[in-house]
């Protein structure tokens, strides 16, 4: 939905007919939202080349209520707090004008400001954007391009599975194949109810008449039935092997995308989402879009080719009673109607709802020990409870709508038999039908009418793969915020001189990074001090590209890592982290894990250089111990010097360690401290660690508040200089002071 | 043709030792890197705390006489029973009491859990049974019919 009744171009437009004369030119215009008290009111900022414009709705027309010339002496600062984005224009430190909006619009705001720096540094002045998700190229205002804002856009509906057909186009040859055996099998099965008509009007009541038994055309007839049964039964079985088939591989296809879509997406989604959620949709969604493919389409597709085959057939017979027999099959369709939107809702909620309990169940399973160590066993178990008493009561209210359904349409079914029948003897007592005919209809619609009833469940189905064909897609549709590049540059040898310019980040509406340089030489080892929350390991996960900047850039060796691969570029960087990550597998495979081709002599180097080797050695199946979730327990040391190994085989030119040594004893970390030495020599290193001493061996130490660098130096020169590093020095000394006189 | 700096022996009680120069450690111990995947590679010999002596890149390429040795005491260490076949199992459902042909006869063992099977490297199966004990299934596929049926029901 769009809040601003007006468009860019209508704004536009009323720049425009401001203009003073032909020189004037619109450099850029951004929409705002709030007025000067903060209302919500549509509005507008423009830059010409001679002055900023504010436009707002008078009488719903987009006009210019005021203006700004341009000054050599102004300056445009952009800021925001607490979600609200503010655009000031200063002419020697006074206020000249301000325009405000919600933190959506900054991006495009945040333009216009670029096109007033470059205006002053007397550039050309042409703005141009990029999509928020996509990097396609914009025109003025906007910050998602089309494709991308109508991706953002699409309801949930039946629809939805038609864009299954990406997965099922490459078995196209396949599918129609298995199309055309629906079609003879269906037919095959027709025969034998239009066989009843010769047998009755031929055989039967001719007997009963007194006439003589034809014993070739009975023999005849029941061959004719025995085949036409074989047939169904070859048929039938070729297309269900076919189609499910098939159908498998798309499930398959699905899952495998769907799980690849997931892994390239950047860290903050995984964030945002919920570990349950996601499991649920790839394991489960999938694997009910698969069973509706294989089964219950299937099922349909025979039905609804059935019906029409009958139909025909009937039609051909005595096109009157076919018409009374076919005619309940509107009021069915109403009625599948009717409940259907009803039902989608329901089992929506239902999903969602499920997957609820899949939240809690991921919630508490990796959390157990708080669990336990905080006795609240009861209250895990009641919120297990509780989602599953909202499952039910969703579940149920469905369920009643639901089991209306079935009992109405046999119902119906009933009563369209009763029909037939009432007008069938009528049409007999009148001659018009012979009893043969009537007999065949009955035994076509007793068989159409039941297929009726499980083609009434195929609503259901049909939204369930709705609903789950949705949430695939929600996650398919979901372009990661790390974009790969159009067109990467490469990087095959890497110095390691990482530069940081300007660069700001915000999560959420929160400015974690602000304004933030920095120059890295290669080599050199970089100590990032603060206190928690000044932005430290924010600033690592933007220098390994798990988030991008939202302002300025990250260069390594001169090029902007944004242009770089993705894969490519983590390539070049080892992270070492407080909590390492050990998979399930053997030591040697963890180990391994950033190149799994390293033969076994490297991994042992690897482990050596770790200070590994030894305890590796006094495990009983040394490198091919398990360890992992399911694996041999070690202690957080010793999972860390495996992490340490890990970083050091692949032999990145730029090492982070996010605080490698805090979560182990102090001797321990020595232990750590002399592995990592042996990682740090001559690689760019970028450290951050809470305890200061850890970080003695530093070229530099930058320290970080708020976001911002607020100074740097080694040691020697921030102790001597007495600022914020000797203020968190010494109260750490203090720290340590009284702990030892405590005696612990 | 390497060979390891020092000597591996036995002194009167029975406990490995290694000589190298005028210095005797003792009591050593020598462990495989790597067991189970590539037994005849690397070695190593342990002193008692657990730090490295001797780093051998691999078994077979030693002396006949200091492999031989060496084989002896990583014979007396390690205990890995080989199945060769399952020969019946008491249910389906764990825990599960095996009947099984090893490399050290025929013996009986408890399976605790599906999770006490691990597949490592390729083909290859650890059980751990109840009591500790770990047993290798060199190849799954090399198994008999009988003992790979009953096997598909824990995998």
């Amino acid at each position: 939905m769009n809040p601003h009744p007006i468009g860019a171009e209508s704004w536009t437009r009323a720049a425009r007919a401001h203009f003073g004369g032909p020189d004037e030119t619109l450099l850029g215009l951004a929409e705002t939202d709030l007025d000067a008290h903060r209302q919500f009111s549509p509005g507008a900022v423009a830059l010409t080349t001679r002055r900023w414009l504010t436009l707002r709705l008078v009488d719903g027309h987009a006009r210019v209520v005021s203006e700004c010339p341009l000054s050599a002496s102004g300056a445009a600062t952009l800021s925001d707090h607490g979600g609200v984005g503010t655009l000031d224009w200063l002419v020697e430190g006074k206020l000249q004008a301000r325009w405000e909006f919600r933190l959506g619009l900054q991006p495009a705001v945040q333009l216009l400001v670029d096109a007033w720096s470059r205006l002053i540094a007397g550039e050309g002045a042409q703005v141009s954007a990029h999509c928020r998700s996509c990097d396609v190229e914009l025109t003025t205002g906007e910050t998602l391009c089309e494709d991308c804002a109508a991706a953002d856009e699409t309801p949930p509906s039946t629809l939805t599975l038609l864009r299954l057909w990406r997965f099922a186009r490459p078995y196209q040859s396949r599918l129609l194949l298995g199309f055309g055996l629906t079609l003879a099998a269906t037919a095959a099965t027709l025969v034998p109810p239009y066989l009843t008509m010769p047998l009755m009007d031929k055989l039967l009541i001719p007997y009963q008449n007194g006439q003589d038994l034809d014993k070739r055309l009975v023999s005849l007839y029941m061959l004719g039935l025995l085949s036409a049964a074989l047939l169904g039964w070859l048929l039938g079985w070729a297309r269900t092997y076919v189609l499910a088939r098939v159908s498998e591989r798309i499930g398959a296809d699905l899952r495998t995308t769907t799980f690849d879509h997931l892994l390239n997406q950047s860290l903050s989604y995984f964030g945002s989402k919920r570990t349950g959620d996601l499991m649920a949709r790839i394991g489960a969604e999938t694997d009910r879009i698969n069973v509706f493919l294989s089964l219950h389409l299937l099922d349909f597709a025979t039905d609804v080719l059935m019906i029409g085959m009958t139909a025909l057939v009937l039609f051909s017979i005595n096109h009157w009673l076919a018409l009374v027999t076919l005619l309940p099959l509107p009021l069915i369709g109403y009625l599948i109607h009717v409940v259907r939107d009803r039902l989608r809702r329901g089992f929506e909620r239902a999903d969602r709802i499920w997957s609820e309990v899949t939240n809690v169940l991921a919630d508490v399973i990796p959390g157990i020990r708080v669990v336990k160590a905080f006795a609240q066993e009861g209250r895990e178990s009641g919120r297990f409870r509780a989602a599953n008493q909202h499952n039910l009561e969703v579940n149920d209210r469905v369920n009643k709508v639901w089991s209306l359904f079935s009992p109405t349409v046999t119902l119906l079914t009933e009563i369209g038999l009763l029909v037939v029948w009432t007008f069938g003897i009528w049409q007999v007592s009148n001659d018009e039908i012979t009893v043969g005919v009537l007999t065949a209809f009955i035994a076509y619609i007793s068989r159409f009418y039941t297929r009726l009833d499980t083609m009434s469940r195929i609503v259901s189905h049909t939204q369930k793969a709705a609903a789950g064909a949705k949430r695939i897609f929600d996650i398919l549709d979901h372009q990661s915020n790390v974009p790969e590049p159009a067109q990467p540059k490469s990087l095959p040898r890497v110095e390691g001189r990482i530069e940081l310019e300007q660069v700001g980040f915000r999560y959420g509406n929160r400015q974690v990074i602000r304004k933030l340089s920095l120059d890295i030489r290669p080599g050199e080892m970089i100590g990032l001090v603060g206190h928690s929350g000044s932005g430290k390991s924010t600033l690592v996960n933007l220098m390994c590209r798990f988030y991008d900047v939202s302002e300025g850039a990250i260069r390594l060796d001169g090029i902007d890592v944004r242009e770089l691969a993705v894969a490519d570029y983590r390539r070049h960087i080892g992270l070492v982290l407080q909590e390492p990550f050990l998979f399930f597998g053997t030591i040697a495979e963890n180990i391994a894990y950033g190149r799994p081709d390293a033969t076994r002599a490297e991994i042992v180097a690897a482990a050596r250089a770790a200070h590994a080797h030894e305890f590796i050695l006094r495990l009983p199946h040394g490198y091919d111990s398990l360890v992992g979730e399911r694996g041999q327990s070690l202690s957080g040391g010793e999972r860390q010097r495996i992490s340490i190994a890990r970083a050091l085989l692949i032999d990145p030119r730029i090492l982070i360690l996010d605080e490698a040594t805090s979560s182990v004893d102090s001797t321990t970390e020595k232990a750590i401290q002399s592995a990592l030495d042996n990682l740090v020599r001559g690689r760019t290193t970028i450290a951050i660690a809470h305890r200061l001493s850890t970080l003695r061996k530093a070229d530099r130490l930058v320290v970080l508040d708020r976001g911002a660098v607020v100074e740097t130096g080694n040691h020697d020169e921030l102790m001597a200089r007495q600022g914020a590093y000797f203020a968190l020095y010494q109260a750490q000394a203090r720290q340590a002071e009284a702990l030892l006189e405590d005696g612990v | 043709m390497s060979a390891i700096d020092g000597q591996l022996s036995r002194d009167g009680h029975g406990v490995w030792t290694l000589t190298q120069g005028d210095t005797m450690h003792c009591p050593v111990s020598v462990v495989r890197a790597y067991p189970l995947s590539a037994p005849d590679e690397s070695c190593s010999v342990l002193d008692a705390h657990g730090h490295e002596l001797v780093w051998i890149e691999s078994l077979a390429d030693l002396p006949e006489a200091q492999q031989a040795s060496l084989r002896t005491a990583l014979a007396e260490r390690e205990f890995t029973p080989v199945i060769s076949a399952i020969l019946g199992i008491s249910s389906i459902s764990t825990p599960s009491r095996w009947t099984v042909r090893t490399d050290r006869g025929i013996t009986e063992l408890l399976l605790p859990g599906e999770e006490a099977l691990q597949r490592v490297g390729r083909g290859s199966l650890l059980v751990a049974d109840a009591a500790g004990v770990q047993y290798l299934i060199r190849d799954i596929a090399a198994l008999d019919r009988p003992s790979r049926k009953l096997l598909e029901r824990f995998l």
